[in-house]
């Protein structure tokens, strides 16, 4: 059952899926809109507040995603659109006025204000950048006001978090610097901490992080910038920096022992880390996370693993998952696929593997069905109805709330995808 | 513009799904962009159903909007009644089609597919999720079932069960208790809907000599439909409560002919004597808010004042359908109902009366917790904990007998709270011997289900009270002395004063037993 683990040779075949055709699909996609990154943005922006300018669906969404996890008084909320807006009857300036002051006042703590667009207000054509401006003006210097959209006819899922840093980077400041390197993508701060920690180790300085935690420390932006994605999903932010003159430095994401160290590499590289102290930085945290990660080899290896698409996320976490730990692919499905930042998790997957891009959800069901995949990687909606056609799944959305990147985290990553195995083997009895 | 941080109700499109979701061949097919699939979670995750809705949405992008999202619609369609095979369809739009305006209804016309296909127009703009379920079965009702005065040959002991809903707040188990309770009375169940219906159940919707009606929110306005095309009476009385059973039951009696003496007689529930025993002493006049659907608060203001002997202090609804009946239960009592949608209102009125418990819903939960009140919660919106895996209905004697126990726990873990907090300076009592309540507060971030329940824990004294009051404060015998401390620091409060003296104290009993 469980194939022996080999090591994959250290220099991965120049063309993997590089070249490979990619199934696109163009039909129902069972997907959440760029709404949902509220919920993990707002725990991460710690003065912000996310203000969608919707409809009742889009509280309810948010509500939905977020509402089992949250106890406390959100830092997000809904002005909704109602018929009187609508029809004309109400000044739409006038009423989100209104809002947003009986927001300010109920939130003295709050330092930045994202007036987040939806379906509805993207449809009428809401200016919301023209009512960002506006709101500035108004609550300046207390409040930041910035815009960005989340609706789902523009953005699926985590491309929310791309429009809100993309935003972000308009708004930064210009570095004046000598050079500088910026983490990109929302990251916790657990592991934002260990990612520093290793910098400082390899001599690397002046590393910031978008977004920061706080809303007035958000890293200044200029053409000495270089900066690192740490997340797959972040097309408009990247090239809303390159537009300020920073460089990307191309990397495979910091996924697993091999991905965070290929990361890690790509900066040391250009900051002209030496091989020893690179050597000295990182070869702990590489072997603690081998070592973590030995520990799921025997549930995992030789399992084939089914992705539907959600986060983005899901090229990286197979490579991780075959590469680290001999997992099989089956199709590994993705909202989006950006080539150009994705080409060294491309080059890493093996040929022959099904991509596919968008969605036909009844035909990807078929598909996953007709497969029988050992484990199913698929949104709220479609997992309990395959649990109980008898496939063990693994909620996606838990890849995007969980800390998984860097060397500490990559014995949770692999128990993410272990635990609903070993769940199966548990209450096989039932 | 309306500023919502949570929502009591969703989209009326979600409750066109909550008739689907509860119907078995019955598809809907849903005008909407990508990310209103979301509404599938609900009821995969917090009902755990075990397949997905029958829904098939467009998932419309931006880049589809210059093109044809209207052939988009009709292949959707097409595409559905071509794998599901459903015998019904229902079709309509979510909030951002409807501002695109498509017709789905005319365009699923257009297909002439060989089953019917009822078009649904839900303003999303103007109403919310429970008027959308209740249109949603008003039209397949009205589609579906044939129009049939002639009431003749039906038997006179039947009747038709209808309201219950996938995503309801247990209408599972409520629809297990009522329809027991009937056949015990000996009346045959002749279609329930929408809960696991087929629109072929809903064609002989008229074989029923009457129609029980279980949730009005949902099934009312289809009632009134048969009740004047088909000739079927209709229940008026909501079976929750021991007052509400009885009354139900000599209802179903006049409606059916059959003579309800004997049921009445084999009452069965515990309510009655375990409110009446002393242990219940002190929830007499324990001073209650109320708020949540109007089919549950109506019921509840009944129970919390014959049944329990409360005070009910407060009530309110956002079923804005249903304020008429709750402003008149209000006026009866002396006081205003609140009828919103905007949890900062109920939040701002609770803070106001202060209650001594919350009957009310999730939302009323997380206030009650940041106010350090008790709260049980009687109403939807559903959260996971609504759907438990034991038997737990509302509804009839077994109804009543949750209820109890439902309500009446948030205020004995208060009491329990107080023994310890008595206790304390004993040896058995130090702290790490503390009640479970105290450990699981210490378990912050991570939000314990047992602890969020029973938010009654011991609050430390605040800065304010000179120590000679504080010492008076603790001669009070315990079992008040949280109620005198509360009143006596709203009454400084409200006076303005800086400390707390022995002499407020007083001041402050003899204002409060006014």
């Amino acid at each position: 059952m469980n194939l022996p683990f080999r090591v994959p040779a250290s220099e991965p075949s120049a063309k993997g899926c590089v070249d490979q055709p990619i199934l696109r699909e163009r039909g129902q996609r069972e997907v959440f809109c760029g709404l949902t990154g509220i919920v993990w943005l707002h725990r991460k922006i710690q003065n912000a507040f996310f203000l969608v300018v919707g409809s009742r669906t889009c509280a309810h969404l948010i509500q939905s995603a977020a509402g089992v996890m949250i106890f406390a008084e959100p830092r997000f909320a809904t002005a909704i659109i109602d018929e009187r807006d609508l029809a004309g009857l109400a000044d739409i300036d006038d009423e989100l006025d209104r809002v947003v002051n009986r927001l300010l006042d109920r939130r003295p703590d709050i330092e930045m204000l994202f007036l987040v667009g939806s379906c509805p207000s993207e449809v009428i054509k809401l200016d919301l950048k023209r009512a960002a401006q506006r709101l500035s003006k108004l609550h300046l210097p207390r409040v930041r006001v910035l815009n960005y959209s989340g609706s789902g006819i523009e953005t699926t899922f985590t491309q929310g978090e791309d429009a809100c840093l993309a935003a972000l980077v308009a708004d930064a400041l210009p570095d004046t610097k000598p050079a500088s390197l910026i983490v990109v993508g929302a990251l916790s701060d657990v592991v934002e901490d260990q990612f520093n920690r290793i910098f400082a180790q390899m001599g690397v300085e002046n590393v910031g992080f978008l977004p920061a935690r706080h809303a007035g420390s958000m890293p200044a932006v200029g053409p000495e910038t270089r900066y690192l994605l740490a997340q797959p999903f972040l097309n408009d932010t990247a090239r809303a920096l390159d537009e300020l003159g920073a460089k990307h430095l191309p990397a495979p994401f910091p996924l697993g022992a091999n991905g965070t160290t290929a990361w890690l590499k790509a900066a040391a590289d250009y900051f002209g880390v030496s091989d020893e102290r690179f050597a000295l930085a990182t070869e702990a945290g590489h072997k603690r996370a081998e070592k973590a990660l030995a520990a799921h080899r025997e549930t995992l290896t030789g399992k084939s693993i089914f992705f539907f698409p959600d986060s983005q996320l899901e090229l990286p976490l197979a490579r991780f998952l075959h590469e680290e730990l001999g997992m099989q692919l089956v199709e590994v499905g993705t909202p989006y696929l950006h080539r150009q930042h994705l080409r060294q998790e491309l080059e890493r997957l093996p040929a022959g593997t099904v991509l596919s891009e968008g969605q036909d959800v009844d035909r990807q069901l078929d598909r996953c069905r007709e497969a029988k995949p050992d484990l199913v990687v698929c949104g709220l909606g479609l997992a309990n109805p395959l649990e109980a056609e008898g496939f063990s799944t693994k909620w996606s959305i838990e890849l995007v709330f969980t800390p998984i990147q860097g060397y500490d985290q990559a014995g949770d990553l692999a128990g993410l995808f272990a635990r609903p195995l070993n769940r199966q083997a548990r209450l096989g009895g039932l | 513009m309306q500023l919502t941080l949570w929502t009591y109700e969703g989209p009326p499109h979600v409750g066109a799904m909550r008739i689907a979701t509860a119907m078995k061949g019955l598809h809907y097919v849903l005008h909407a962009p990508q990310g209103d699939t979301y509404a599938d979670l609900l009821f995969t995750m917090i009902e755990r159903r075990n397949v997905r809705p029958p829904v098939t949405y467009t998932t419309f992008q931006a880049r589809d909007l210059g093109g044809d999202t209207a052939e988009l619609f009709k292949n959707a369609c097409f595409e559905a009644y071509e794998r599901f095979k459903p015998e019904a369809m229902i079709v309509g739009a979510s909030c951002t089609a409807e501002l695109i305006q498509d017709d789905p209804g005319g365009l699923a016309q257009a297909l002439a597919l060989p089953i019917p296909v009822v078009p649904l127009e839900l303003p999303s703009y103007q109403k919310k999720e429970n008027w959308g379920a209740s249109e949603t079965f008003y039209r397949i009702v009205r589609a579906l079932c044939p129009a049939n005065s002639n009431p003749s040959n039906r038997n006179p002991k039947s009747c038709n069960i209808l309201g219950p809903t996938a995503l309801g707040f247990r209408h599972r188990d409520d629809l297990n208790e009522i329809r027991r309770l009937l056949e015990r009375m000996g009346v045959t169940v002749n279609v329930v809907a929408p809960f696991d219906a087929r629109p072929s159940d809903i064609a002989r919707l008229g074989d029923a000599a009457f129609n029980v009606i279980l949730y009005p929110e949902i099934a009312e306005n289809a009632g009134r439909w048969l009740e004047k095309n088909c000739a079927q009476p209709m229940t008026s009385i909501v079976p929750i409560g021991i007052g509400g059973t009885r009354d139900f039951i000599a209802e179903v009696g006049r409606l059916s002919g059959i003579d309800t003496a004997e049921i009445l007689a084999e009452e069965t529930s515990r309510l009655p004597w375990y409110s009446k025993s002393v242990d219940s002493t002190y929830l007499t006049g324990k001073r209650v808010f109320i708020f949540g659907d109007a089919t549950h608060v109506l019921a509840a203001e009944r129970m919390a004042r014959t049944e329990f002997g409360f005070d009910v202090v407060g009530i309110g609804t956002y079923s804005r359908e249903y304020a008429r009946q709750v402003r008149e239960a209000a006026a009866r009592l002396g006081i205003e109902a609140l009828i919103t949608d905007d949890y900062l209102d109920v939040e701002a009125r609770i803070a106001e009366l202060h209650p001594e418990l919350i009957l009310g819903t999730q939302m009323e939960r997380h206030i009650a917790k940041r106010l350090g009140l008790p709260c049980a919660v009687i109403s939807a919106p559903v959260h996971v904990q609504d759907f438990p895996a034991r038997y737990s209905p509302q509804m009839g004697f077994e109804g009543a007998n949750v209820i109890f126990d439902t309500w009446v726990h948030p205020l004995m873990m208060g009491l329990e709270e107080h023994l310890i907090h008595m206790f304390r300076d004993d040896a058995e009592f130090h702290d790490g011997a503390s009640s479970h309540l105290s450990h699981a507060t210490k378990k912050a971030p991570m939000p314990d289900p047992v602890a969020e329940l029973h938010p009654v824990a011991a609050v430390p004294l605040e800065a304010g009270w000179a120590p000679e009051a504080e010492k008076e404060l603790k001669k009070i015998p315990f079992f008040v002395r949280g109620k005198a401390k509360r009143n006596t620091e709203r009454y400084a409060h409200d006076l303005g004063l800086a400390m707390i003296t022995i002499e407020t104290l007083y001041d402050a009993k003899a204002h409060f037993s006014r």
